[in-house]
């Protein structure tokens, strides 16, 4: 007999063997596998438990008290009586805060990350500087952007605006929509710098240089090729600023955030009423929490319809954009 | 080190008179890194001079001087002087743009701008002041045919230009180029990343282009090389070893060098 049977022309390593032969099948249960695709699931449930509870009871306690009555009314100065009061002050000054901020956000955002990204050198002392500078920026907490806006903008810039007007009452000198707006925006610049540079690096390299060598100056090309590119990623900037600060209490408090007022803000330098304080003074102020308990909740409901409104119109915008973009240019 | 270089001996043009381009004495510097070694090379007009060498030989850095995209590099330093039609491009005095205008530039990657395929054309003619629509529409045509992609593209010149195959997305990249009318076009590898086909359609194309524009290229392709150009620069680790006739450079070597890497020893 020629013919070896296994064990002979194998090596002698028994378990070499058996892997051999044995037919690619598990052979045991992988728990640490299991173990960590269960784990990796059951926190993404939990967040999402999280938000369907707080959506869930925000919507069912607040729905009821919505009406056309409660978001287009402007309420008497007791403002806790679920029959009467309104929210229509508070809807025009959060969404004309936010407006006012955008405004002046995405150009100086935009135009730092474009200092930063096309023209700073990438090594210099000067360009680290403001990269820290920008990423402390965003981990300042908003209460502190809060007392910042009071001392520079009202009682430095504001003062000496109504200074040099010959202003004898103050106007500037007080908190104002505009201070508030300004403040928020010193916030969020850190978000659209951020973006902006994110989106700027994502352009080819190719394109600039195919722009320089037909002979475009620098400033033709970013204006011409690199901004139109990059547009979409500023506007994800832009809303991702106006999520963050749409909801923000601290930085307004001392900057523009009025209790009440009996007419709506015309004027930039008029104070305002805000959805988010307006909330706070709801929660802790009032006189009589049961009656006003559903109100509180209608407000919170209108705050939340009002950002994700705001956010969905922008990126209606991107996504239209983007269509362009990807169409033509 | 002293090896002498052989006299440049063009095919066609008399070397008399001042040529086209001269470089003389060039040497580059990245931070403290010599990447081009005392350079000097004439280049006649009208000719395609191909630039041979391994990566990392200098060729594409020296291609990238003439037009100065060296500029946007930060900590690079150009001694030497570099002459095209007589006036040096390095002075404190030249218009980088005007520069630009005349001296074109292929790139490797073809790189159209995600615009229409007319608007792409349209660039560099708006940059230097066509304005007219007439004027645009002739100058646009006229590049599209030159550069051999007319017929493939007349009816969809508005329609973007990504939607094109590589090739002729490279081949708008040289309409682009020769929109402007420059006088000399640089061009980086311009094949390296096309497939055969629509490698002979953009060879075709240069032997085209030869007969209006002076051409420089850049290419690890030796049959490209020796089919297409006049006369070829042979370059390794920053030095110009070799530079003459293709037919020479590639029968016929003076060195020893040259003639490893263009039959293939190394490189």
């Amino acid at each position: 007999m020629n013919t070896l049977t296994p064990s002979e022309y194998l090596p002698e390593n028994t378990s070499d063997t058996t892997r051999l032969t044995r037919n690619f099948r598990a052979e045991k249960f992988d728990f640490w596998s299991f173990f960590f695709s269960g784990l990796t699931g059951l926190a993404t449930l939990f967040i999402l438990g999280i938000l369907a509870t707080i959506l869930l009871n925000i919507i069912v306690n607040g729905w009821g008290a919505i009406s056309w009555h409660f978001v287009s009314t402007i309420p008497k100065k007791d403002f806790f009586d679920a029959n009467t009061t309104g929210v229509l002050p508070m809807i025009v000054g959060t969404s004309f805060r936010v407006i006012v901020m955008t405004i002046f956000v995405i150009p100086v955002g935009v135009i730092t990350a474009i200092y930063l990204t096309e023209y700073a050198s990438h090594t210099s002392i000067l360009t680290r500087i403001i990269r820290a500078a920008v990423n402390n920026l965003a981990g300042v907490p908003s209460i502190v952007f809060g007392l910042f806006g009071l001392g520079f903008f009202i009682n430095f810039i504001g003062k000496n605006m109504d200074d040099l007007l010959h202003h004898p009452n103050a106007v500037w000198g007080q908190p104002a929509l505009i201070w508030a707006s300004l403040t928020l925006a010193v916030m969020t610049l850190p978000v659209v710098i951020v973006a902006t540079e994110e989106s700027l690096k994502a352009i080819p390299p190719g394109l600039r240089e195919a722009s320089l060598a037909l002979g475009a100056t620098k400033l033709e090309t970013i204006l011409k090729i690199v901004l139109p590119q990059a547009l979409p990623g500023i506007m994800t900037g832009g809303i991702l600023a106006v999520s963050r600060a749409a909801g923000e209490v601290a930085p307004i408090l001392f900057t523009g955030v009025a209790y009440y007022m009996a007419s709506l803000p015309a004027h930039l330098s008029d104070q305002f009423m805000d959805l988010g304080y307006h909330i706070f003074v709801l929660s802790t102020q009032s006189p009589n929490i049961e009656q006003t308990r559903p109100i509180l909740y209608a407000t919170v409901l209108v705050l939340l319809m009002l950002t994700f409104a705001l956010n969905i119109v922008a990126i209606l915008i991107r996504a239209r954009v983007r269509k362009k973009l990807r169409a033509l240019g | 080190m002293a090896e002498t270089l052989i006299a440049p001996t063009p095919v066609n043009a008399v070397s008399t008179a001042s040529s086209l381009i001269e470089i003389e004495n060039v040497s580059l510097y990245y931070g403290a890194t010599k990447a081009l070694k005392n350079i000097s090379v004439k280049l006649e007009e009208k000719l395609v001079t191909a630039f041979i060498g391994p990566s990392g030989c200098g060729k594409s850095t020296l291609l990238r001087c003439l037009n100065r995209m060296n500029d946007l590099i930060d900590n690079v330093r150009i001694e030497g002087s570099m002459k095209i039609g007589g006036h040096d491009i390095y002075a404190a005095d030249v218009d980088v743009i005007e520069l630009r205008k005349r001296v074109g530039m292929v790139f490797q990657k073809s790189n159209p701008f995600p615009k229409s395929i007319y608007e792409n054309v349209a660039y560099g003619l708006r940059l230097h002041g066509v304005k007219a629509k007439s004027e645009l529409d002739a100058r646009i045509e006229e590049s599209l045919r030159n550069s051999a992609l007319w017929e493939e593209v007349k009816d969809r010149l508005h329609s973007s230009a990504l939607g094109l195959s590589g090739g002729q997305q490279q081949r708008l990249c040289i309409a682009r180029a020769i929109a402007i009318k420059p006088e000399i076009i640089l061009m980086d590898e311009p094949a390296s990343a096309l497939d055969p086909i629509a490698t002979a359609r953009v060879e075709d194309l240069i032997l085209d282009l030869k007969k209006e524009f002076t051409i420089v290229i850049v290419t690890h392709n030796m049959q490209q090389a020796a089919r297409i150009s006049d006369q070829t620069a042979f370059f390794y680790l920053g030095e110009l070893i070799e530079f003459g006739a293709t037919g020479k450079i590639f029968t016929n070597p003076a060195q020893k060098r040259t003639e490893d890497y263009v039959s293939g020893r190394f490189g």
